[in-house]
């Protein structure tokens, strides 16, 4: 029978099968944080279990660290106390790789992963955190799971899972001059909501999908949470593979060729069927922004903020309503009117190499405009900092009047300092625009790097393509 | 884990749909590294007028008299009815740690973001998939009768309305049978340590730089 890379990638994790089809899955890679892991590490303790094994651990510290004064250290006491309860327990238990605050290899676990060649294709991969879709660019089954199920990686090495139903996600043709992978995950969860992929594994696949770097794959299977789905991946191909050559932790010598085989195995059968199918034209997609609290609430550039009454359903109609009086913005307007306050840049959606030399080459030989308050970028790892550093992006944006900060989770959520005050409005390279997401009553836009670049420099959003 | 049978409850409303967990419990609460306490932050943003932050004493903070769990009517419930979509966004296991520390056992809706219904089984929390005219029946029960309550029956997966209608539901049998029981998963799962032990060892021999 023919099966989907999602088949493929699940029947080889199964241990057992319970008779209602849950079924045991064994993971390969356990990415770890010190927001979602105290408990569980606590909860093992208290059990009086071992962890299975500590090889399979990669841990880093990014949602509470500061992007600025490292040399102060971390002075939110709370904050610090995170942090330091990762450090002792992963000294306690070991790890394949530790990151620890102001390493040079300190980021966001999703960046810093791929990065070192520590999600490899075909591996299962977890974290306690939802944006663990991510890896799913490297033809991985990758979960966001609870701190329960962190107990339960770290005691048994597996995960108890319902088999999902599969979607294939096609987008076909070429994308237009200044659309990136931003704008297509973004077009798509306008197009099927935020509960879209609820139940499914989303396998991206089409010419636009493959005409994209690594970093392009990885900002849409990061997204495929918004769109609802658990898991998002796409096949191997070549790019995948030009990728890992040569990453600290990838195979080497003979294995790297045995390796490649059995990466090329990770696609789906060309008769695979799915339970359900989207198709988006790539190149109708137009820079997209989000006007509400939810991201399926989205408009190209070139469109308007709707108006309540558009919405048939009634719970919809509401949802508009609040999120329009949240966001503090009249129906009608055009998105191109709407001015900003602040801006950010970073995000394990965007903050890698790619993404700051998109948002550089707007901002190269320009100007954040009066109204800005504030411009951040905050580079996803300590290595895309110094690769940018190399390249001298940082010049580029501090000369535009951007901040240049150290590496971090920083204003995507907002729990270290960087953050919006009530009411203010920021173009954001993000993925959440839910109320409070980047601190109470703050306004999120979520854009891509060129665009947020772009409203950086006009001071309310515009079309990036008319910038160039 | 408290095992889950039979819960009689009062009922409370909330809705709303794509109710996200930074709603439900907002990032700053998150530096804590217990897994008890959350609940007086529950909807934090929406609860109280003011700003929480950590270690404030929350019985001293104004409370937003326009949200409908602050409302007297609604006091002491432990059933709460949602919409669409609730839960999605953060994988915080917060969120249903602070609702069960709220009092609530059960959450019935139209449906859920499935981390957020993954983490809830872990917690003793039940969440109860409902069909939407069932969900309007339910809202308009308990906003027109004071002191409306329901009963849950894990066992026989109904939820039974006061007038004797009961609504059935469905449960995967793999997780109603550890609610049921209480049962921690991790000692289940690790009845089958030799099956996990030998597939690690195929793996390991056929795809050693998985363990490098
Ligand atoms: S960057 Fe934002 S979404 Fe990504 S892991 Fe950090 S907090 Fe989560």
């Amino acid at each position: 029978m023919p099966k989907t890379l999602y088949d493929k990638l699940w029947e080889s994790h199964v241990v057992h099968t319970e008779a209602d089809g849950t079924a045991l899955l064994y993971i390969d890679r356990h990415l770890i944080h010190e927001v979602t892991s105290p408990q569980a590490f606590e909860g093992l303790k208290l059990a009086g279990r071992k962890p299975w094994r500590t090889s399979s651990i990669v841990a880093t510290a990014d949602h509470n660290t500061p992007t600025t004064h490292w040399e102060r250290g971390i002075e939110d006491p709370v904050s610090r106390q995170q942090v330091e309860t990762l450090d002792a327990n992963i000294r306690e238990v070991g790890a394949l790789a530790y990151f620890p605050f102001k390493d040079k290899r300190q980021g966001i676990v999703h960046v810093v992963g791929p990065e070192n060649g520590a999600t490899l294709p075909g591996m299962t991969v977890v974290c306690g955190d939802s944006h663990t879709s991510t890896h799913g660019a490297f033809a991985c089954l990758a979960h966001g799971i609870g701190t329960s199920e962190v107990e339960h990686v770290l005691a048994t090495q597996c995960l108890l899972q319902k088999k999902s139903r599969s979607m294939l996600v096609r987008v076909e043709g070429p994308l237009g001059r200044g659309v990136t992978a931003k704008d297509i995950v973004l077009a798509l969860i306008g197009r099927i909501g935020t509960a879209g992929g609820t139940g499914y594994a989303i396998e991206f696949a089409g010419s636009a999908i493959r005409a994209l770097s690594m970093e392009g794959r990885m900002t849409i299977c990061n997204m495929a949470i918004e769109a609802g789905a658990r898991v998002g991946f796409v096949a191997v191909d070549d790019t995948t593979i030009a990728y890992l050559k040569g990453r600290d932790f990838a195979p080497r010598g003979e294995d790297w060729e045995r390796a490649i085989a059995c990466w090329r195995t990770l696609v789906s059968d060309s008769d695979a069927r799915f339970d359900a199918v989207v198709d988006l034209d790539a190149s109708g997609i137009v820079p997209q922004v989000t006007w509400g609290t939810s991201p399926e609430m989205v408009a190209g550039i070139d469109g308007a903020v709707p108006a309540p009454e558009d919405f048939q359903d009634p719970v919809k109609r509401e949802g508009v309503e609040r999120a329009l009086q949240y966001m503090g913005l009249t129906p009608r307007t055009p998105i191109g009117q709407i001015r900003i306050d602040k801006v950010f840049i970073g995000s394990c959606t965007n903050s890698r190499i790619e993404d700051l030399r998109d948002a550089a080459t707007v901002v190269r030989g320009r100007h954040i405009a009066a109204n800005v308050k504030l411009a951040l970028v905050v580079p996803g790892s300590g290595l895309v900092k110094s690769q940018a550093e190399a390249e001298g992006l940082d010049r580029i944006f501090t000369a535009a009047g951007f901040e240049w900060r150290q590496p971090g989770c920083s204003m995507c959520l907002a729990m270290n300092d960087d953050r919006l005050n009530p009411g203010e409005r920021c173009a954001s390279t993000s993925n959440r625009n839910f109320e409070g997401r980047q601190g109470a009553g703050g306004r999120t836009h979520l854009v891509s790097p060129a665009m947020a670049a772009a409203a950086a420099i006009a001071g309310h959003f515009v079309d990036v393509r008319q910038l160039a | 884990m408290k095992p889950f049978t039979l819960h009689d409850g009062l009922v409370a409303p909330l809705d709303r749909s794509n109710v996200d967990t930074d709603a439900i419990i907002p990032k700053q609460f998150l530096k804590s590294i217990k897994r008890s306490g959350f609940g007086p932050n529950a909807f934090d943003e929406w609860r109280y007028m003011d700003q929480g932050e950590p270690g404030m004493d929350n019985s001293l903070r104004p409370k937003n008299p326009n949200f409908v769990l602050n409302q007297d009517r609604y006091q002491g419930a432990s059933i709460l009815l949602v919409r669409q979509n609730f839960g999605c966004g953060s994988s915080r296991e917060h969120a249903p740690w602070a609702l069960e520390d709220f009092g609530f056992r059960t959450i019935i809706g139209e449906s859920f973001a499935d981390i957020f219904f993954n983490n809830c089984f872990k917690n003793g929390l039940l969440p109860i998939v409902l069909p939407k005219a069932e969900m309007d029946a339910l809202f308009g029960l308990t906003e027109h009768s004071p002191g409306f309550r329901l009963k849950v029956d894990l066992p026989a997966q109904l939820v039974m309305r006061p007038d004797g209608h009961a609504i059935p539901f469905e449960v995967d049998a793999f997780r109603k049978e550890c609610l049921v029981n209480g049962w921690d998963d991790i000692g289940l799962t690790l009845r089958h340590a030799d099956k996990i032990r030998e597939y690690e060892a195929n793996r390991r021999a056929g795809q050693p730089w998985l363990f490098a």
